[in-house]
């Protein structure tokens, strides 16, 4: 398995006083499913953030794909964000567009300034575009203008704008935080699924600690900027999640198969 | 310990109170303002509009030159705040949290906004009548300028007001900038950036009618010129030609805003 993305000692700050990210390392495999856990507020958007450049990171070396991502200058920035799609909690779709228009957002990374503005995409575009469309169960809403979608729909159409980029990863910022179960179960089975037959590696942030133990491969806790724990779902110990969540695992009202379980069942 | 606390709220607001009567009776002093004499004036002033200010046949027969008068007025209205309105969304582009380049651009069309905003528009008349002389154009600019520093505004807080989630999003995928004010900005703030210029036209239809008189063209000086030659008569069909106008604009833009929704 080869390394797709590394974080060297990997600090961010903001203004002089506020840590956001602190010394972070690890690295993450292709076609891994990572979830990143932690308390709000410990920095797992910033973490997510820094590895497409929306946020700077202050000090350390981020690896993705051989490149060193801090410092390459603007044209290969947009290069970069081509290969990274990313989902959000609010979905952050143009919610007066159409659903088709939306996913075809993801091909502007290729485009230039013109043709982008303009907002026109090749016939193979728009194709692959339904076609992912379609695979999400999405055919009848394709027309459809975004603020008449339901949360769990709005979701997909956020992935579906994130796969038609066509990238080797997927970076999912609390995806189902605003969702109800049933919904969050489907973005879910569909992250996993695309990680699985497409190898796309995902990195997910999440603060549903159940959630996690029963879709990642791997699970990185994060507390207050700082990585504290790196390992499988299965190695989660109650004492690790303490560390974590800064509080004792039976006191959270978790409602979680013991994780060795689930991992033998998978 | 609370009961004081709140005599204490109470005591403080009392004293404001005062302070407030207090100016405004030195204030009426100074200028030997009566307010029973004020008062007292409003029926005569009623007395004086009725058997003055209204249109007599004979005024209709200088209809067609005040409906002329009215057509230039209502085109400057309209040119000069979508005129504006190109150059607002292109200074609300750089001066917006969520589309700024840089903080320096930000802070510079800010401040050009706040400058052309907060001088009104009959000091820009006044202040253009020097470099332009009394004409339409004259006019033109002074609604283009105020136009143009209110849209800027307006225009800033909508599109940062629309979100910068859908933004975040495209920077993400790589886009260009242009593609994403073209994708995302302005199809998210479109209906309200037009409901801002048609507030525009409509306000600048009301002011065009002070900068006409200060100018010396449209609707404003035709008024001016009967007042002054005091055919009031005539200048009560301007005035009633400019509040039918203003009502038509007013319906038309709500039209054009439900249509929108």
């Amino acid at each position: 398995m080869t390394t797709l993305l590394q974080f060297k000692k990997v600090s961010k700050q903001y203004g002089s006083s506020t840590v956001a990210l602190s010394d972070v390392n690890f690295s993450v495999n292709e076609g891994e499913l990572v979830s990143i856990i932690g308390p709000s507020g410990a920095g797992k958007s910033t973490l997510l953030r820094c590895i497409n450049r929306l946020i700077d990171a202050t000090s350390g070396e981020i690896i993705f794909d051989g490149m060193d991502v801090l410092s390459i200058g603007r044209r290969n920035l947009k290069k970069l964000r081509t290969k990274i799609g990313m989902i959000f909690q609010n979905y952050n779709l143009v919610e007066r567009l159409s659903v088709f228009e939306n996913v075809l957002h993801g091909r502007l990374g290729y485009k230039t300034a013109l043709v982008g503005a303009l907002g026109f995409y090749h016939e193979e575009e728009k194709a692959r575009a339904l076609e992912i469309l379609k695979s999400l169960g999405l055919e009848e809403q394709i027309y459809k203008r975004c603020d008449q979608l339901s949360g769990g729909q709005k979701q997909r159409v956020g992935i579906a704008r994130a796969l038609v980029q066509e990238p080797r990863v997927l970076l999912a910022d609390e995806p189902i935080a605003s969702l109800d179960p049933s919904s969050s179960k489907v973005i879910m089975d569909h992250l996993k699924n695309i990680c699985e037959t497409f190898g796309i590696t995902v990195l997910v942030n999440l603060h549903q600690l159940d959630v996690a133990l029963n879709y990642s491969d791997r699970i990185i806790g994060i507390s207050s900027g700082r990585v504290v724990f790196d390992g499988m779902p299965s190695a989660l110990t109650h004492d690790a999640i303490r560390q974590i969540y800064g509080s004792d695992p039976d006191g959270l009202n978790l409602n979680v198969e013991r994780p060795k379980e689930v991992a033998q069942k998978r | 310990m609370k009961q004081h606390f709140l005599m204490k709220k109470r005591l403080s607001f009392l004293g404001f109170l005062l302070v407030l009567v207090g100016i405004a009776c030195a204030a009426m002093t100074m200028t030997q303002f009566s307010i029973a004499n004020s008062f007292s004036s409003i029926p005569k002033a009623m007395i004086w509009g009725c058997s003055n200010f209204y249109p007599t046949a004979d005024s209709f027969t200088n209809f067609p030159d005040i409906m002329l008068k009215l057509q230039e007025t209502l085109l400057i209205s309209i040119a000069s705040a979508s005129v504006a309105a190109i150059f607002a969304f292109v200074f609300a582009l750089l001066g917006s949290q969520v589309t700024k380049i840089n903080n320096t651009l930000a802070a510079f069309s800010r401040f050009i906004a706040n400058v052309f905003r907060n001088i009104d528009v009959s000091i820009w008349a006044l202040v253009l009548l020097f470099s332009f002389g009394q004409s339409s154009l004259t006019g033109y600019f002074a609604l283009f300028v105020a136009s143009f520093g209110f849209l800027t505004r307006a225009f800033m807080e909508t599109i940062d007001e629309v979100g910068s989630g859908a933004i975040e999003a495209l920077r993400a995928t790589g886009a260009h900038r242009f593609s994403i004010i073209f994708q995302a900005v302005l199809p998210m703030s479109m209906s309200q950036l037009i409901s801002w210029v048609l507030f525009m036209i409509e306000t600048n239809i009301r002011a065009a009618t002070l900068v006409g008189i200060l100018t010396g063209s449209g609707i404003g000086f035709i008024f001016d010129l009967y007042y002054k030659r005091m055919d009031y008569h005539s200048a009560s069909l301007v005035v009633l030609a400019i509040v039918v106008s203003i009502l038509v604009i007013e319906q038309i833009s709500n039209y054009v805003r439900r249509a929108m929704l």
